[in-house]
């Protein structure tokens, strides 16, 4: 993890030193005034504000939410709610469907994604060509258009409302093939395979021993990403799993749907749903922000 | 496996001059053909044909027939009455318009919004990793999370917004029945979630452009706000072009935020920030019908062709105009 990209944002500081008058100048060079530091702060507030108006509402009572003034400090209700958003909407189930799902989709995409982008960065092969830009052109297709075949085809399988329904279609990701293309394009070098080739390495053997352990940071960052998306996927899930069956995000469109009333409970709902994103948001923001930043310069 | 020999010992390979060599790499071309690359495809390349492309192609075959809910097998044939019964129904011109309103309320001050803190950012920054990561957090929640908060400081009588509103004079507003004020409001979330994101890819691109042009421009005694359009602005231009075009693809599919905005498919009682998406879902789960659904979908389909062909060839249109200066 500690040998993650480093995002590009690094390469700043080093070209910095040979100019000569970091006062002026623009891009790089320009140092930041007050106003800017200021306009920084309240883009961070306005960031970071629901966030902490989810903390205050869901440790509060419905009665304390209808008062106004409006309280602003979090209340002591915190527990109380969260044992009621468990029973009203099997919260704790939520969860742990959603940690398989998005769990089982992070894996499966990168291991797809890595072996395809190793294919399409280092090997030839007929088609090779046809085959990416059929793959590129498609990522821009919004996979919500195709809802609707997906859903004959799974209520046939009789998958609706069990995890796989949503777990194999979001193996699907043709910006990590191209991510990972990118990335092994850049990264590994040709006669590395050719060296382990001449000594006898097997196919797999090359593929686990050479590639993966080069491919490890993308495929560290791609996993992120992947990770993010999935747990937030909200179209798929909410059409093919239930309340009987739900992820997280089937959950909270329940809470939202009018069956609860006390926002107080929703509050807490939302954020024990948000808790695990934010978590790993809170420990490599980082990388994640380094990775958007590399895939923009990229795509 | 062992067929292949190299035709030079492997010491050689490591030699500067080697890589150069014009034909590049026959090993591991050989290779390839011996381990079978498509082996290496398949796995993405079978989930892709199944859960990818075939939904899709399929869709529109689906939108010929009448397909209902709870029996998904049994199709009949229809032609275009999916289409003809859509074109007739005022609720798909109205969540069409109100997609295009919430689309534009929701994507240009957001992507305007972007370019300056990007601008910011790229300033030389005391704990600018913080400021980054904080401006990314929205991005990290999901659309209900983030809508159900929201819902909840847009309350009419006791949401935190109006309450605001209040203390500097504004009349209380009506964020839900109003059709401009629910527009807003729903365009609000994609603002807030989407703006730090669209930052930091602007941001990447100002950091590609060279510092040297930044140089030229103020020796020839250009302004900063001269140099952020003449220098910054053309450079930015690829970057800006693709953000408007997953933008527009995400505006025409809205759909988690205003469902939850109040928690109906219909979009409002009277249905006034329904979007495209909502009446698909609506038609398809609310009212059972997946073939008109289908067809809904379609209609997307081709509408977000139409919208980025436009972005591009505008962004084209531009470029030729820039180079005839």
């Amino acid at each position: 993890m500690t040998t993650l990209v480093e995002p590009p944002v690094k390469e700043a500081p080093v070209e910095k030193p040979p100019r000569r008058r970091p006062s002026r100048g623009a891009g790089k060079t320009m140092r930041a005034g007050w106003l800017t530091y200021a306009i920084m702060v309240v883009a961070v507030l306005v960031s970071a504000f629901p966030f902490y108006w989810t903390i205050v509402a869901a440790s509060r009572s419905n009665a304390d939410l209808a008062q106004v003034p409006p309280s602003l400090l979090p209340g002591p209700n915190l527990m109380a709610n969260f044992e009621a958003v468990m029973e009203e909407a099997d919260i704790g189930l939520a969860l742990l469907n959603s940690l398989i799902v998005s769990g089982s989709i992070t894996v499966g995409t990168v291991l797809c994604c890595t072996l395809a982008g190793f294919a399409f960065a280092k090997l030839r092969f007929r088609g090779r060509g046809a085959l990416l830009a059929l793959t590129v052109g498609t990522m821009m297709i919004p996979p919500q258009l195709g809802v609707i075949p997906l859903f004959m085809v799974i209520a046939k399988l009789e998958w609706v409302n069990q995890l796989q329904s949503v777990i194999l279609p979001g193996l699907v990701s043709a910006f990590g093939v191209f991510f990972m293309r990118q990335f092994l394009v850049q990264t590994l070098p040709d006669e590395l395979i050719e060296a382990a080739r001449v000594d006898g390495a097997s196919s797999a053997r090359i593929f686990w021993s050479i590639v993966v352990p080069i491919a490890r940071p993308g495929m560290a960052v791609l996993g992120l990403l992947t990770f993010m998306a999935a747990w937030n996927d909200f179209f798929w899930p909410i059409v093919a799993l239930s309340s009987q069956n739900p992820t997280v995000q089937v959950a909270l469109r329940q809470l939202g749907g009018g069956y609860v009333q006390d926002q107080s409970v929703i509050m807490a709902g939302t954020l024990l749903g948000t808790l695990p994103v934010l978590l790993v948001f809170g420990l490599l923001g980082r990388q994640i922000v380094g990775g958007i930043m590399q895939g923009a310069v990229k795509g | 496996m062992s067929i292949v020999a190299p035709e030079e010992p492997p010491a050689t390979t490591a030699v500067a001059g080697a890589v150069r060599r014009p034909p590049r790499a026959p090993a591991v071309r050989r290779f390839a053909k011996s381990a079978g690359p498509y082996a290496y495809i398949a796995p993405f390349f079978t989930l892709f044909a199944a859960f990818g492309l075939f939904p899709l192609v399929y869709t529109a075959f689906v939108s010929l027939y009448r397909v209902e809910l709870q029996t998904p097998g049994q199709m009949e044939w229809r032609g275009f009455g999916n289409y003809a019964a859509l074109f007739t129904d005022e609720f798909f011109w109205l969540s069409l318009r109100n997609t295009f309103t919430i689309g534009v309320l929701s994507t240009v001050p957001q992507l305007v919004m972007a370019l300056g803190l990007a601008h910011l950012l790229n300033y030389k920054l005391r704990g600018r990793t913080f400021f980054r990561t904080a401006m990314l957090l929205p991005y990290a929640t999901s659309v209900a999370a983030a809508t159900l908060v929201f819902a909840q400081l847009f309350g009419r009588d006791f949401g935190l917004i109006n309450y605001v509103l209040r203390l500097v004079g504004f009349g209380p507003v009506d964020w839900q029945t109003g059709t401009v004020a629910s527009q807003i409001a729903v365009s609000t979330i994609v603002i807030w979630r989407w703006t730090g994101y669209n930052a930091l890819i602007y941001l990447a691109g100002m950091q590609s452009i060279p510092t040297e042009l930044y140089e030229a421009a103020e020796m020839d005694g250009a302004s900063r706000w001269r140099q952020f359009l003449h220098v910054t602005l053309p450079g930015l231009r690829p970057t800006i072009v693709f953000t408007a075009v997953v933008s527009t693809i995400g505006a025409t599919q809205l759909f988690g935020e205003p469902l939850l905005f109040e928690g109906s498919v219909s979009g409002g009682i009277s249905h006034q920030y329904q979007t495209l998406g909502l009446y698909m879902y609506e038609q398809g789960w609310g009212f059972f019908h997946l073939g008109r659904a289908a067809a809904i979908a379609w209609v997307m389909f081709l509408l977000i062709v139409v919208l980025v062909g436009a972005n591009a060839l505008v962004a084209r249109r531009r470029l030729r105009k820039e180079a005839g200066r």
